[in-house]
């Protein structure tokens, strides 16, 4: 169980880390397209440069776009005069600029420029990413409550199997809290051992992925997909499951001796 | 019944019923003197036992009042029993013994309950066992002892915190009678010591024996001699 929920957790973590940068990276960075705007090229790019909030201006050199036609049109479009190949400026823009205004000004020299956000053009992308994220949140969340349950079954079989026990140290004066104490020191160190197990295997399976070649969110992300401090976090799970699985079992019992005298 | 000084258990007007079933304990009245020592005794089915769990706080009562140690506990919050529990010693017919621990590790039990340290324990503990005569058995689990030896076992833990209140579901019903009479000289020793005792019994012999102890009979649930009159009764009079 620790095992599982240490993988889905790490994919989570590294999901969320993917999205951060992906939308970070595209914070402030827009595309001018100017269609058939080889004349009014130059025009347009100073008029992107007067605009309030405009911090950076380039041109994507025509090969450049070229090139990237040519993926689906053939070598033709790296050579064809006829081809109508827009132009396409690279903005960044602070936070505080409006991308309206930009637009407005550019095209008061070069009609029919578009202003395009890479936020809005990644949304799809980001949108997946936050949900695969908010999944594996809920994987989690739901591995901790089947943990919680199977240390309610396993407290509970434990009981009944030393009943007869529970039973005499009760008879003679034993506490509700040394009884817990009983079953809850016993629970917690099998759940520790099972937890490192998981751990170990689910650490294995981790540095095998990131040892992996072409990793999708490695390269998203554009570097480790895990942090320090995700690292940590990771850590903390299987030590985290034992203090759920301490006092889970403590309830349990405490629950169960409510019903004794 | 008013609290007396002298008495440390007081029923009043007491019933117990399991469930919805009919009360198996009518009208108990009657109160046990701080270091008396009693024999309970009746025919099966009485409810000697139903008594005795009401004695060591197993149970409560359904109607009446309960009083131990001079405290009204028929309906005394549940945290409050662990403590009482501690000053009572309780032979179990069945024994009760925890199958996993030692011998020296079960008389040792009411001891590290109580919170004793492990050096206050090891000398009463071996001392209690050797008085048995399970010194050589001390770190033998129950199911290799015999019948007598776990019953020994049993009364070495009811007794090894000097209970103020012990009771004993037929104590002697599997040692032979040299045994026997050890364990009655320990429950005599420990009521000289200030213990009350309570000791539920068919064997005859064994209350004949008891100097100055009083007899409380139960049939079909209800108390036949409350007052303890029946002291050192002839065994043809006093039991049937």
């Amino acid at each position: 169980m620790m095992f599982v929920t240490l993988v889905v957790a790490a994919a989570g973590l590294a999901l969320a880390n993917a999205a951060r940068v992906v939308e970070s990276s595209a914070a402030g960075r827009h595309s001018l397209q100017i269609p058939n705007g080889a004349r009014v090229a130059e025009a347009a790019l100073a008029a992107a440069r007067s605009a309030p909030g405009v911090t950076a201006v380039a041109r994507v050199p025509d090969s450049e776009v070229r090139a990237t036609l040519e993926r689906w049109l053939g070598s033709e479009a790296a050579v064809s005069t006829e081809l109508p190949v827009p132009v396409l400026v690279d903005l960044e823009l602070t936070p505080s600029a409006s991308a309206r205004e930009v637009e407005t000004r550019v095209r008061s020299v070069a009609p029919g420029a578009r202003l395009l956000a890479y936020r809005d053009q990644l949304g799809p992308l980001l949108r997946s990413l936050q949900a695969l994220k908010w999944l594996a949140l809920g994987l989690v969340l739901l591995m901790t409550a089947a943990t919680a349950a199977s240390v309610v079954l396993a407290t509970r079989g434990a009981f009944d199997t030393h009943r007869g026990t529970v039973d005499v140290m009760h008879g003679i004066g034993a506490t509700d809290e040394q009884l817990a104490a009983l079953f809850q020191r016993r629970i917690a160190l099998d759940a520790f051992k099972g937890g490192i197990a998981g751990a170990l295997a689910a650490g294995a399976v981790l540095l095998f992925v990131a040892a992996a070649p072409g990793s999708l969110l490695g390269d998203l992300a554009g570097g480790p997909l895990l942090r320090p401090v995700d690292l940590l976090l990771l850590a903390l799970l299987p030590l985290a499951a034992t203090l759920l699985a301490t006092l889970v079992a403590r309830h349990t019992v405490t629950k169960a001796l409510r019903f004794v005298l | 019944m008013s609290a007396s000084a002298g008495a440390i258990v007081e029923f009043d007007s007491v019933g117990l019923r399991y469930g919805t079933g009919a009360e198996v304990l009518r009208d108990l009245q009657f109160r046990l003197s701080r270091g008396g020592f009693y024999f309970l005794t009746g025919p099966s089915g009485a409810g000697k036992t139903s008594l005795l769990k009401l004695l060591y706080l197993a149970q409560r009562p359904t109607r009446g009042r309960v009083r131990l140690f001079g405290e009204e506990l028929s309906d005394a919050p549940r945290e409050a029993m662990p403590s009482f529990r501690r000053r009572i010693g309780v032979v179990f017919q069945d024994f009760r013994l925890v199958r996993h621990l030692s011998a020296f590790d079960n008389v040792a039990l009411p001891l590290r309950i109580a919170g004793r340290s492990e050096a206050e324990i090891d000398g009463p503990v071996r001392e209690m066992l050797a008085w048995v005569g399970l010194a050589d058995r001390a770190s033998a689990p129950p199911p290799t002892l015999s019948g007598g030896e776990q019953q020994r076992v049993a009364i070495a833990r009811a007794v090894i915190g000097h209970p103020e209140l012990l009771v004993a579901d037929e104590p002697t019903g599997n040692v032979d009678a040299e045994m026997a009479a050890r364990l009655l000289h320990l429950f005599d020793s420990l009521n000289r010591l200030g213990t009350t005792v309570v000791v539920a019994t068919h064997d005859l012999s064994l209350i004949a024996a008891t100097k100055g102890a009083e007899l409380l009979r139960l049939e079909g649930g209800r108390l036949v001699d409350p007052t303890g009159s029946l002291r050192h009764p002839p065994v043809a009079a006093g039991v049937r």
